[in-house]
């Protein structure tokens, strides 16, 4: 083994500054090719038409031959039509409002949860602070869809919560909580909890506790020291835990395929069915492109919020 | 001040509750007798059982075992040349470019990444008769791209965080910028890339979306078949395997933060000792 690696490291060592070149090369290939270059698709398969054929879109650029006059053409065609029908029908824009709502209230319900936990772990005893956050990140490990269908049991009518309920004497008869909109809220504050506490500990965790000290020997009150120290000093935190609900709760599909109800639509849901139920790419390539477009800016926010991490962590 | 903590302490209480009950009460109901799976009617272990004959379910966790393994792997090895780009190199030509696409994959909604890559396979195929149909090959492909970011994420932080200054004196003493890296920074970083490892792998294993849209017919991933099963409503048989993964997960945890502290009481002793030495 030591042979090998030593034979290994001498090879590559000859090669010298052209390695350098390759360890650089070889991701940022793949990152185009397969992360890059599928977005200009999309992009142009959006200002097709939908046709039945195999692929199901027509081409947009077409070499025409007019053997007459022996003369050729590039013809382009853009169809924008499904952007209009994106902007002209209810569906989609009720889609697009909903899933930012829905969101919305995810990311809040997050940081409600969320930053008391993060609060109270890192001003327990740093001794025992990696085991709770390891109970934290838990969960994450386990199956996503896992985790989703453990919900439908716990809020279907005759489920755990309408099984209580009714023993406690709170109803009388099932209560379904599955298929609406709160089953949704719930099941993906479930799932990205870990997303929001995590940067909300490391900057709470930082934070110098004589600021505080020093708050309260002058007479400031805990609340008050609270709202004018600690939540300032924790927005970096909040901002990027939002961030990282916010941006994926949008386009999320499985959380409101499975809990949601049939009205919970969402612009992944969309997508999706535009896709699989009706096979028309065009008009699912749109709505991807118009995902896009609502997610660019928390998107920016997010890449500046981490590059200063990083500069932060240098 | 006292209040504050009491505070403090139940909503702790509540987010662990939160988090656990759900999974605690699949686990209590794969040990379920009837077919209900929210109402107890006696202990029985044949849900497992049954699971162990469904074969549609067992070669689709083979498959997804295969592609987690390998997409795992090459997204380490690009990570890691990602992750060393971004702290090493200092400024190259196209490096915000790099940067950019290194993070966004990490919010970007899976339907996103699921169609795109499709019709990039598709025009693929179209222009250069490659991939030939859609199956275990491109899973594996759309699978290392998202993840890879991840595993660049996890490398880039051990990097940014860890002393340079090993590094530079070896480069003092002549070494090779390959040979740096073999003999110091690879064995410093190992933690890094085993935790991104198996963060890459899990997150493989957890994804219905993107393997929904690029896989093919007879490419059926163990997530594809959970959910659709789930969507035709609860069965014991998915508590059972819930369960299996549960544990699988658990024990894995815990070796690895047995394996981590010992490391740690080592690397302790050894300070101590190259102190008293020195």
């Amino acid at each position: 083994m030591r042979t090998v690696v030593a034979i290994l490291v001498s090879g590559l060592s000859r090669i010298g500054l052209w390695g350098r070149g390759v360890v650089v090369a070889v991701p940022y290939l793949w990152l185009l090719l397969f992360f890059m270059v599928p977005f200009l698709i999309v992009f142009g398969i959006s200002f097709s038409e939908s046709i039945i054929a195999q692929p199901p879109y027509s081409s947009l650029v077409e070499w025409l031959r007019d053997e007459d006059a022996g003369t050729s053409k590039l013809q382009i065609l853009l169809n924008i039509s499904n952007y209009f029908r994106l902007g002209g029908d209810d569906l989609y824009i009720l889609a697009y409002l909903n899933s930012l709502r829905i969101a919305a209230v995810t990311t809040l319900m997050c940081l409600a949860i969320g930053y008391p936990m993060a609060y109270a772990i890192a001003k327990a005893d740093p001794a025992r602070r990696g085991p709770l956050m390891m109970l934290v990140i838990l969960p994450f490990w386990t199956s996503f869809l896992i985790r989703i269908y453990a919900w439908i049991g716990i809020l279907k009518g005759n489920g755990v919560i309408s099984n209580l309920l009714e023993w406690v004497g709170i109803t009388s008869g099932p209560v379904e909580i599955l298929y609406s909109d709160w089953a949704v809220y719930i099941g993906m504050t479930y799932c990205y909890l870990p997303f929001m506490v995590l940067p909300l500990y490391s900057t709470l965790e930082k934070m110098d506790p004589s600021l505080l000290e020093a708050a309260a020997d002058l007479g400031s009150r805990p609340l008050k020291s609270f709202l004018s120290i600690t939540l300032p000093l924790s927005l970096p935190g909040i901002v990027a835990g939002s961030l990282l609900v916010f941006i994926p709760a949008v386009g999320e599909f499985v959380t409101p395929e499975l809990l949601g109800g049939p009205d919970t639509l969402m612009i992944g849901r969309v997508l999706w069915n535009e896709f699989f139920a009706n096979r028309d790419w065009p008009v699912a390539s749109a709505v991807a492109i118009a995902l896009l477009l609502v997610l660019v800016i928390p998107i920016m926010i997010f890449q500046h919020v981490q590059g200063k991490q990083a500069e932060a962590g240098r | 001040m006292k209040r504050r903590i009491g505070f403090l302490s139940w909503a702790l209480l509540f987010g662990y509750a939160f988090l656990y009950v759900p999974i605690a009460l699949l686990v209590v109901f794969s040990f379920n007798e009837s077919r209900l799976v929210t109402v107890w009617s006696g202990f029985s272990t044949k849900w497992y059982a049954e699971l162990l004959h469904n074969d549609a379910l067992l070669s689709a966790a083979g498959l997804s075992f295969q592609v987690a393994a390998v997409s795992a792997t090459l997204s380490v090895l690009l990570g890691t040349c990602a992750g060393l780009a971004l702290t090493r190199f200092g400024r190259f030509r196209g490096r915000t470019l790099f940067g950019g696409m290194i993070t966004a994959p990490l919010v970007m909604p899976e339907v996103i990444t699921g169609l795109s890559l499709l019709l990039l396979f598709v025009a693929m195929e179209q222009w250069l008769g490659w991939p030939d149909g859609r199956g275990v090959t491109t899973i594996t492909i759309a699978h290392t791209t998202f993840t890879m970011s991840y595993v660049a994420v996890v490398i880039q932080s051990r990097l940014a965080g860890m002393d340079g200054s090993l590094e530079e004196a070896a480069m003092d003493l002549g070494a090779r910028p390959a040979k740096v890296f073999f003999v110091i920074t690879l064995p410093l970083i190992a933690p890094a890339l085993v935790a991104g490892w198996l963060l890459a792998f899990t997150l493989s294993l957890d994804d219905v979306v993107v393997a929904s849209f690029v896989s093919g017919p007879g490419s059926t991933t163990l997530p594809m078949v959970i959910f659709s099963s789930v969507k035709f409503g609860i069965s014991p048989q998915i508590n059972a395997l819930a369960t299996l993964m549960v544990l699988v997960v658990a024990t894995g945890i815990f070796i690895a933060s047995i394996v981590m502290a010992r490391q740690d009481r080592q690397r302790k002793r050894d300070e101590q000792m190259a102190i008293q030495n020195g």
